[in-house]
């Protein structure tokens, strides 16, 4: 499973880059593969105050649906419209392409929730761990 | 057969642009020998088997005394008094039940579903790919079948599926079939497929799954499978057939595409545009090749009309969606 490195993590499998005070996230590469095939995602309107670890995007794949959550607290400043027509971008790029939404962050305290890249492998290994 | 190999929508795109093979193993197969009449064969399948020509294929029910439906199958005419059965993997037992529970003569039934492995290779490439091992395939028709001698083993090939591309499904003794697996496979255009392809395919096609647009409880009016039913002759539950019609029946399947990407899922429930409850979901998925959700389910009985709106989803998220008829998908290479 690929991980970036300047990158932080949730445990729900979203990934966030952090650049001044804009998030960028996606979902990662465990994520999109295991949801397969990605079909359809509902996003949530520009301008919307978001809370972290608050469901905010639905997405559908061919074989179910899930929800992701919002990394951060803040406001939904950009999603990304090509997702609309083409969500399996996110299959072919999770980490660049298939980013999903921007968030203007209102507390940059948060980030101490969120999952360093060697945390985020780790939880990754302690679930194959459970899985076997 | 496993949910997925290489990935359910590259095997879907595999199987309507190439072929693909899936492992049909676990479906159930019946050997009856004797006359249709005399035995009672007749009386049980709700389709027209008198009039068969032999080495064909004709698709049908098995009901209950209620007229409700205990399995769909497929009779094949071997001999003028020989015939093969084939019914869905979950249900054989219930259905070996059945037959023998109406057969007169016990000693003319077979359930040879332990001795038989299944293979269903699909798509338009499928007549070519058998083409270079199996002479003559090319000569079956569609719902017809023959015996092939084949690894030097009697293969019984159909021109039939579930996928609603050219396809045939070949019934090979167990023991030998991961073998003849190899050799399908020796050409490298095919690849194989799983269910969740094998789902999407289906439902494109509008085509029931037991289980879910069919069960004990649903007769063939309801689930819109009337011409598969001859009701000018005598078979198990055509007295509660007759009555139901004359009643009319209390829901009706229907067929849906969604207004969007979003795709339904069984056991959502469909409501009309004014919010009100009709029915629910039996099937759905995501269509990729018309880039719609669409669906199967069933409403209660108020007339909802071809084209009409309705919405499917739970108490606080609807979808719209269109009432349309089946095939959903109408480019495959089934007749071809």
């Amino acid at each position: 499973m690929e991980i970036i490195e300047h990158y932080l993590y949730t445990k729900e499998h979203e990934w966030v880059n952090i650049e001044d005070n804009i998030a960028t996230m996606g979902i990662t590469d465990y994520a999109q593969s295991a949801l397969g095939d990605i079909t359809y995602i509902e996003f949530p309107d520009l301008n919307s105050e978001v809370e972290q670890f608050e469901q905010f995007v639905s997405v559908e794949s061919i074989k179910a649906a899930s929800d992701i959550y919002a990394p951060l607290s803040g406001r939904v400043i950009a999603v990304n419209e090509n997702l609309e027509s083409d969500p399996e971008i996110i299959n072919k790029s999770c980490y660049h392409k298939g980013w999903i939404a921007k968030i203007e962050i209102s507390d940059p305290e948060e980030k101490s929730n969120l999952l360093t890249p060697e945390e985020y492998r780790k939880f990754l290994e302690s679930m194959e761990d459970k899985e076997t | 057969m496993p949910l997925q190999y290489e990935g359910i929508l590259a095997e879907y795109e595999s199987t309507h642009r190439a072929a693909t093979v899936f492992d049909t193993s676990h479906m159930g197969e019946f050997l009856i020998e004797g006359d249709h009449q005399e035995i009672g064969l007749d009386r049980l399948v709700t389709c027209s088997i008198e009039d068969m020509p032999l080495r064909t294929c004709r698709y049908g029910m098995v009901l209950n005394e209620q007229g409700g439906i205990v399995d769909d199958l497929i009779v094949f005419r071997l001999e003028k008094a020989k015939w093969f059965i084939v019914v869905n993997g979950t249900t054989t037992d219930k259905d070996a039940q059945h037959f023998r529970k109406y057969l007169k003569n016990k000693m003319a039934f077979h359930n040879i579903s332990s001795e038989l492995g299944k293979l269903d290779i699909q798509g338009p490439l499928s007549r070519e790919i058998l083409k270079s091992f199996i002479k003559n395939i090319e000569k079956l028709d569609y719902y017809t079948f023959n015996e092939f001698e084949l690894l030097g083993e009697r293969a019984i090939i159909s021109r039939t599926g579930y996928t609603g591309e050219l396809g045939y499904e070949i019934y090979f003794p167990w023991n030998k079939t991961v073998q003849l697996w190899e050799v399908i496979f020796q050409d490298r255009r095919v690849k194989p497929a799983g269910l969740g392809a094998r789902d999407i395919l289906r439902l494109e096609m509008g085509y029931s799954l037991y289980g879910h647009e069919l069960n004990e409880s649903i007769s063939p009016l309801e689930a819109g499978l009337s011409k598969f039913v001859d009701l000018k002759k005598d078979f198990v539950g055509r007295e509660a057939l007759l009555k139901r019609q004359a009643q009319g029946v209390s829901r009706k399947i229907i067929c849906f595409i969604s207004e969007t990407r979003r795709s339904p899922r069984s056991e959502q429930k469909i409501y009309d545009t004014q919010d009100v409850e009709i029915g629910s979901v039996t099937s759905g998925t995501f269509s990729p090749s018309l880039k719609r959700g669409l669906g199967m389910g069933y409403v209660n009985n108020v007339g909802v009309a071809l084209g009409q709106k309705i919405l499917f989803g739970d108490a606080t998220n609807k979808f719209p969606a269109e009432v349309t008829t089946r095939p959903f998908y109408k480019e495959g290479s089934l007749k071809t």
